[in-house]
C-alpha cells in the first residue's frame, strides 16, 4: 500500500514537473540569447486552449500538441517583432504577449468550455511498465514527459557542445561585440524567440491535453510565471531546469499529500514549503560558488539597435 | 497573473465608462454591474452568477442594462467595483468573499448606489449581503457519501479556513457520521479557488490515501475528472458538472442566484430597495441539488427525504447535540445551532481527525 502511495507521488511529481519543465527549457534558450520574454504565461494558456480546441476537431492528440506549439510560436513570432525587430521594450511587449494571450485564448476556447476528451495515452512498453516500483514511473508516462526530459538533454548539448549554441550565448553575453564580429544578432534571437514560444504553447497544450484533460479560461494558474522564476532560480542551465522543475512540482505535490496523510504539520508551514525549498535552494547554489557576479546573460533585456 | 488581467480590465471599463457618478432618473434603464473573481467559463461559481445576470436580463428586459467584470483579483478589486460605480450603473453585486472591504469602501464614496455582496458579513445603508446555506446541500452530499463509501473514508479539497467553507465541511462530516459513526474525513487545503492542476493533485493525494468518495470546495472540474478516471465518486461543485463525470458525479450543490438578483433589480427600480441580508437555502431555491446519479434507488430515495426535510424546516444539518474536535459540546441535544454560531464557524466537529489551518 505505502509503496504504492510512494510510486503515486513519484508520478505526480514528474507529471506536475513536466509544463514547467518544457516551458522554462525554452525560456532558457530564449534568454540565453539575451531576451527576457514575460509572455511566457500567455503564450501557454493560448497554447493550451489552441492544442485543446484542435485535438477536440480532428481527434488526434498529437496535432493538437502540434498547434498547441504553433499557438505559442505564432504569439512569440509578434513579440519578436516587437522586441527584436522594432527593438520596444522587452518588459513592456512580453508583458502584453501575456494579457493578449490570456485574452485571445478566452476567444479561441469559447465554444470548448465544458467539452471532455481522453487525456493523452501513456505509452506503455509491455513488460517493462510492469517492473515493481520504478516501472510504471519511467515506462508508464505519456509522450510529453518523455519530450521535456529529451529537450533537457538535446538543451544542453545545443548550448554547450554545438557552434551555434556558442553563438547563442555569445550574442547573449554582448549584443555588440558579436555583432561587430558579423554574426547575425537579430535573426539568432528571432529564432530563439520562436523556439521558446513553441515550447510555452507545448506546455500549455500538455496541460489541457493531458495533466487535465479539459479547457477551462487562465487553467494555467500562474505556471508561466514560475517557469520564469525557474529559470533564474537554474542559473540559466538545461539540467538545473529541469532538477528545479522536479523541486517545485514535488514541493506542491508533496505537501498536499502530507495533508492527505494527516500528517501533522500547520497547514501555513505545508503551503510554504515550496518557497522555503526555493531558498535553500537558492543559498546553497550562491554557497557553491566562489567567483561571484551575476550568472545572467550579460545582456539579458537589453534592447539591440544595429546601427547606433 | 489575474492581477494584470483585472488592472487591464479595470482600465478599460474606467476608460469606456467615464467618470460620472449618476443617479437614475425615473423610466431609465437601471445598468446593473457584476464583479466575478473568476472566469464567467468556469462553469462553477461565477458562471453561475452570470446565468442569474442572463436571467435578469431576460426577465426585466429594457428596463435593465447589464454588464460584468470577470477574472477580478481579489486583492486589487476595489478599482474595478469603483469602474463600476462611476460608469453610470445602479446596482452593483459583487460577488466574492474578499470583495467585502473594497465594496465598503467604495460604496461609502457613492452613497446613492445600491450594492450587494455575497457571502460577507458586513453591511452599510447602501450595502446589502446575501448568501446561501450551502450548508444545507453539504449536508445531504455527506450522507450520500456515508451511504456509499466502501473503504470509509472521504476526501474533501477545500480552497480557504473561512467560515463558509468551514462550516460545508462541518455539515458534509455530520451528514456522514448520521450514517455511518465511524467515517473518516481527510481535508486538503489547496489554497485557491480556481487551478485545475492542483485541484487535481489534490484528488490524487486524497485518493491515494484511501478516500472512495471527494467533495470539493474549489472551481474546476479537475478533481470529479480524477474520480472519473480512477472509478471513484464524486460531487460537483456551483453547477451541475455533469458533462464532465457522467459516471462520477452523485450530484452537485448548484448555487441558483435568479430569483435573488431579479427581486433586488426589481427593488431598485420601484424605490423599495433596503439594506438587507439574505441567507437563503434548499426551502428558498437558493440552493439546489443537482439530479442524484450514480447511487442505487434506496440511496437516491432517502437523500430526496433528507432534502425535504431540509427544506421543510423537521431537519437541521447542525441539530445538537453538536461536539467540536476535543468534545465541547457547542450545541446542546434538542437545539440548533444559531445563524451567527454558523456564519463565524472556525472549528471542526468531533470525528475530523486534521487541524484546521487559521
Amino acid at each position: 500500500m505505502s509503496l504504492d502511495i510512494l510510486q503515486m507521488v513519484l508520478v505526480t511529481i514528474v507529471a506536475a514537473a513536466t509544463p514547467l519543465m518544457i516551458a522554462a527549457l525554452g525560456e532558457v534558450v530564449v534568454e540565453r540569447a539575451g531576451v527576457l520574454n514575460l509572455g511566457v504565461e500567455g503564450m501557454m494558456v493560448l497554447g493550451a486552449a489552441t492544442g485543446f480546441a484542435v485535438a477536440v476537431e480532428t481527434g488526434s492528440t498529437l496535432v493538437g500538441a502540434a498547434a498547441g506549439a504553433g499557438a505559442g510560436l505564432a504569439l512569440s513570432a509578434l513579440f519578436g517583432l516587437l522586441t527584436v525587430v522594432l527593438s520596444a521594450n522587452q518588459v513592456a511587449s512580453g508583458l502584453a504577449m501575456t494579457i493578449l494571450g490570456l485574452g485571445l485564448s478566452g476567444l479561441v476556447g469559447a465554444s470548448y468550455v465544458g467539452l471532455k476528451r481522453a487525456p493523452a495515452p501513456h505509452l506503455d512498453l509491455p513488460g517493462l511498465t510492469d517492473l515493481p516500483g520504478i516501472g510504471r514511473l519511467v515506462f508508464g508516462q505519456d509522450g510529453f514527459v518523455y519530450f521535456a526530459f529529451a529537450l533537457a538533454a538535446g538543451g544542453w548539448w545545443f548550448l554547450w557542445r554545438t557552434r551555434t549554441g556558442l553563438i547563442l550565448r555569445a550574442i547573449g553575453d554582448d549584443h555588440t561585440a558579436t555583432h561587430a564580429l558579423g554574426l547575425q544578432v537579430r535573426t539568432v534571437r528571432f529564432r530563439a524567440v520562436l523556439f521558446g514560444g513553441a515550447c510555452a504553447g507545448l506546455a500549455g497544450a500538455y496541460l489541457s491535453l493531458s495533466y487535465t484533460p479539459f479547457w477551462a479560461p487562465a487553467m494555467t494558474a500562474g505556471r508561466g510565471w514560475i517557469a520564469l522564476a525557474l529559470v533564474v532560480f537554474a542559473s540559466w542551465r538545461p539540467l538545473r531546469v529541469l532538477a528545479g522543475a522536479l523541486l517545485f512540482g514535488g514541493a506542491t505535490v508533496l505537501q498536499l499529500n502530507a495533508q492527505a496523510a494527516g500528517i501533522g504539520l500547520p497547514g501555513q508551514l505545508l503551503s510554504a514549503l515550496p518557497y522555503l525549498a526555493t531558498i535553500l535552494a537558492l543559498v546553497l547554489l550562491s554557497l557553491g560558488r566562489r567567483q561571484g557576479g551575476s550568472l545572467a546573460p550579460a545582456s539579458l533585456g537589453r534592447v539591440f539597435t544595429p546601427h547606433r | 497573473m489575474r492581477i494584470v488581467q483585472g488592472t487591464l480590465v479595470a482600465v478599460l471599463a474606467l476608460g469606456i465608462g467615464g467618470a460620472q457618478a449618476q443617479e437614475k432618473k425615473p423610466g431609465e434603464k437601471l445598468k446593473v454591474g457584476f464583479v466575478y473573481v473568476g472566469p464567467v467559463a468556469d462553469y462553477g461559481y461565477s458562471y453561475q452568477h452570470d446565468q442569474s445576470r442572463k436571467a435578469l436580463a431576460a426577465a426585466l428586459g429594457d428596463k435593465v442594462e447589464t454588464s460584468f467584470l470577470e477574472n477580478v483579483p481579489e486583492a486589487d478589486s476595489e478599482r474595478s467595483i469603483e469602474s463600476l460605480a462611476r460608469s453610470g450603473h445602479g446596482l452593483i453585486f459583487t460577488t466574492s468573499f474578499g470583495f467585502m472591504e473594497p465594496t465598503l469602501k467604495v460604496a461609502k464614496k457613492f452613497p446613492k448606489l445600491k450594492f450587494e455582496h455575497a457571502t460577507g458579513y458586513k453591511r452599510a445603508a447602501n450595502v446589502s449581503t446575501y448568501s446561501a446555506r450551502f450548508y444545507e446541500g453539504r449536508y445531504v452530499c455527506g450522507e450520500i457519501a456515508g451511504r456509499l463509501s466502501k473503504t470509509g473514508t472521504l476526501g474533501y479539497i477545500a480552497s480557504f479556513p473561512i467560515p463558509e467553507v468551514v462550516s460545508g465541511i462541518n455539515a458534509f462530516m455530520l451528514g456522514a457520521q448520521s450514517v455511518n459513526p465511524n467515517i473518516k474525513l481527510k481535508i486538503v487545503w489547496v489554497n485557491t479557488w480556481f487551478d485545475p492542476g492542483k485541484e487535481a493533485e489534490a484528488a490524487k493525494a486524497l485518493l491515494a490515501q484511501g478516500a472512495d468518495i471527494l467533495s470539493q470546495h474549489t472551481d474546476s472540474a479537475a478533481p470529479l475528472q480524477e474520480a472519473e478516471k480512477q472509478g471513484k465518486l464524486a460531487f460537483g461543485q456551483s453547477s451541475d458538472q455533469m458533462r464532465f463525470a457522467p459516471r462520477a458525479q452523485l450530484t452537485s450543490i448548484v448555487d441558483d442566484w435568479d430569483g435573488y438578483v431579479i427581486g433586488e433589480a426589481k427593488a431598485v427600480l420601484d424605490g423599495t430597495w433596503k439594506s438587507h441580508d439574505t441567507w437563503g437555502g434548499i426551502k428558498d431555491g437558493m440552493v439546489v441539488l443537482a439530479p442524484f446519479a450514480n447511487m442505487p434507488d434506496d440511496v437516491k430515495a432517502k437523500a430526496e427525504a433528507t432534502k425535504k426535510a431540509i427544506a421543510d424546516g423537521t431537519l437541521h444539518p447542525f441539530h445538537g447535540p453538536v461536539y467540536k474536535q476535543d468534545g465541547t459540546e457547542v450545541v446542546k441535544a434538542g437545539e440548533n445551532a444559531p445563524d451567527p454560531m454558523i456564519l463565524g464557524m472556525n472549528w471542526y466537529v468531533k470525528g475530523i481527525g486534521d487541524t484546521l489551518p487559521h
